[in-house]
């Protein structure tokens, strides 16, 4: 039997070439080649995970615009595993993020994007970008109201740029409006044309890693030369390099076994991302946010001034994509060891900082009015009758509450006005308030004047409370009193 | 025998002119031809695609109410659904509109899009006041930025009386193409 199986093996392997195909599996690698580098097959992993999990997705999934909501419903309430399989596409597209996110760190600061494997780094940050247009038209596809009006922010943002922006934002819209056009349009570019240049990518990112081998781990002193690299690489693996099969490989194994358990969890535990209203723009209550790896721009952009926004709407992303894509032009030889590279590693760590505190920002998102805010208790307000109580009635009803927080209540668009008594006087609150300012409407022409009397009365009310040392005693009170 | 099989398999052979004119004619016929039919393929695919660009906005006029649907001096909102849309358009063929009714016979029907970046502006009753959720942008009730990032007052759709209805005429989207 056994000699049986082998002849039809042997056949089979001669006529396909099957060990031909695997053999590149077998190259020789640097030995010290260990945990650093497990996180490309880790991306390798998570993007399979969205293959399938997206081809099963697509089995229930209608690219309609008015039944693509339904079926996710179906998707996540009626079939078997559907709300399983949502989640593993969702949090396989997160891991997929973390993972390229991880491998360029780790690439950047062991200098493996210098000679030769220029192009290497190029094709993989052309990989980061598909990666995100990828999660962008995903969201889309989660075709709820939150990713309607997304598209309309995604046309208006492209309208900005010079000379063609209409013409794209009509492109992005699929005509003059969302529409039967506009879904299909995002579910072709999600499923067929990104997956595609993608694999032609991925496959042009293996064929060169082949190509120019895996690099060494760097070593403190010992600068890439590109007359003299290839030779003492050649060297290296002669002395000491193993196959990547079977030798090296266990380690991607682990860890990409470890994010599949990871993000089967996630998929179970958490489960997918909830939907949202239907997707009809006629429902004006909706608060369209990006998915979570796209909210530190959508931090950036609300935090910038406004009189630039339209130029770093535009510019960040291409300056961003091309300080990386050209990052081995002016880079490709010298010191690979982080620790002779103080620049590499303050730019990685800024970018982290940056990246983070911008997502932070975009999680909170300070600068969006408060719509949920309840009027004042009478606990905070301090009173249930008079211009006081009538104050605060009004600043919840003329949306001050909105924007304004007091004693923890309220949005965070506006200052803080807890204890705002302590830092403006009456005079200074009647103008603020008639005039408006920069992110505040003027309200002279809506208030009358009594009602501009009573919210003045609110927020005089607001004073940091005495502390015991420097409240009046009974006789200074009395005095006070009688001097009254 | 043998030799001479190697020796003419490995030496190229000797092209005449008219050869090599020949095959530089076909090289050059190939390439053509590829040209040809990536153009027969891809023109169509192109324009398809892109068609969304060149296609004119259906302005036409739709009924929204009857005057008395709509109380002097207050802001509504108002669904109208686009009769020109495609008929898998779904819930998508709808779309907000504030009304407000300034006189008896003088209407105002404002986008819901703010001209920040579009999002769907909410109108506050009591504040007299239209709020961006995404940005703060505000906006007083005839439209006019009061605070925050928007770049443009609300734009507003042209509004008449026929007949008893209140008409409102249909335009394209706005996009805010100021930088």
């Amino acid at each position: 039997m056994i000699k049986l199986l082998k002849t039809v093996w042997s056949w089979l392997d001669d006529r396909i070439g099957i060990s031909v195909l695997v053999s590149p599996a077998r190259h020789i690698a640097p030995q010290d080649a260990k945990w650093w580098y497990v996180f490309g097959s880790a991306t390798l992993v998570a993007f399979i995970v969205q293959i399938a999990s997206g081809v099963a997705l697509a089995f229930s999934y209608i690219p309609s615009s008015s039944q693509a909501y339904e079926t996710l419903l179906f998707i996540t309430n009626n079939a078997p595993f559907g709300s399983f399989l949502r989640g593993l596409h969702y949090y396989g597209a997160s891991a997929m993020v973390l993972m390229i996110g991880a491998h360029m760190a780790q690439t950047f600061l062991f200098g493996a994007y210098k000679f030769p494997r220029e192009m290497t780094w190029t094709t993989g940050i052309c990989l980061l970008g598909f990666t995100l247009g990828m999660g962008f038209t995903g969201q889309l596809l989660r075709w709820d109201s939150t990713a309607a009006w997304s598209v309309v922010v995604a046309a208006e943002q492209a309208g900005r740029i010079p000379i063609i922006g209409d013409w794209v934002a009509r492109f992005i819209l699929g005509g003059n409006s969302i529409g039967g056009a506009t879904l299909s349009r995002f579910f072709a570019i999600h499923v067929f044309v990104l997956p595609g240049i993608m694999f032609a990518f991925i496959g042009m990112h293996l064929w060169l890693v082949l190509r120019h081998g895996i690099s060494e781990p760097p070593v403190a002193g010992k600068p890439v030369n590109p007359a003299t690299y290839r030779a003492e690489y050649e060297e290296l693996l002669k002395k000491s390099g193993k196959p990547f099969w079977p030798d090296l490989a266990w380690r991607d194994v682990i860890i990409s076994t470890l994010l599949i358990i990871a993000i089967a969890l996630a998929a179970l535990l958490v489960g997918p991302p909830a939907l949202d209203k239907p997707p009809d723009p006629s429902i004006l209550a909706a608060d369209p946010r990006p998915d979570w790896y796209l909210l530190w721009y959508f931090g950036l952009l609300s935090l910038i001034p406004e009189r630039i926004e339209g130029y770093v709407m535009i510019g960040f992303p291409i300056l961003i994509g091309l300080f990386l894509l050209f990052v081995p032009v002016w880079n490709h030889k010298g010191e690979r060891a982080a620790s002779r590279r103080p620049w590499a590693i303050a730019m990685a760590c800024l970018s982290v900082i940056m990246i983070g505190a911008l997502w932070w920002e975009g999680q909170h998102s300070p600068w969006s009015p408060n719509f949920e805010a309840q009027p004042l208790t009478a606990k905070v307000v301090g009173a249930t009758s008079g211009p006081v109580f009538t104050g605060a009635q009004l600043f919840h009803d003329k949306g001050c509450l909105n924007c304004h927080l007091v004693q923890g209540f309220g949005g965070r668009r506006g200052p803080n006005l807890t204890y705002i008594a302590d830092e403006l006087t009456r005079d200074n609150m009647v103008i603020r308030i008639v005039n408006g300012g920069t992110n505040m409407p003027a309200y002279g022409s809506s208030l009358k004047p009594q009602e501009i009397d009573a919210l003045v009365a609110f927020l005089q009310s607001r004073k940091r409370p005495l502390r015991p040392q420097d409240r009046p005693t009974e006789a200074q009170a009395s005095v006070t009193s009688t001097m009254k | 025998m043998n030799t001479s099989l190697t020796e003419s398999s490995s030496a190229p052979p000797i092209e005449t002119p008219q050869e090599i004119s020949r095959r530089r004619f076909f090289e050059k016929l190939s390439i053509a031809l590829i040209g040809l039919c990536s153009a027969i393929v891809g023109l169509p695919l192109v324009g398809f695609i892109v068609a969304p660009f060149f296609r004119k906005a259906p302005e036409k006029w739709v009924t929204i109410g009857k005057p008395d649907d709509f109380q002097v001096g207050k802001t509504v909102a108002v669904t109208v659904t686009d009769p020109s849309s495609l008929p898998w358009a779904g819930v998508t063929a709808k779309s907000g509109v504030w009304l407000r009714r300034v006189s008896a016979d003088n209407f105002i029907a404002f986008s819901a899009n703010c001209t920040h970046l579009g999002c769907p502006v909410r109108w506050l009753p009591d504040a007299d006041l239209f709020m961006c959720p995404c940005h703060g942008g505000v906006y007083y009730s005839d439209g006019k930025v009061a605070a925050g990032p928007p770049p443009l007052p609300l734009f507003r759709y042209d509004v008449r009386v026929v007949n008893g209805e209140v008409q409102m005429k249909q335009a394209i989207v706005p996009i805010s193409t100021t930088l």
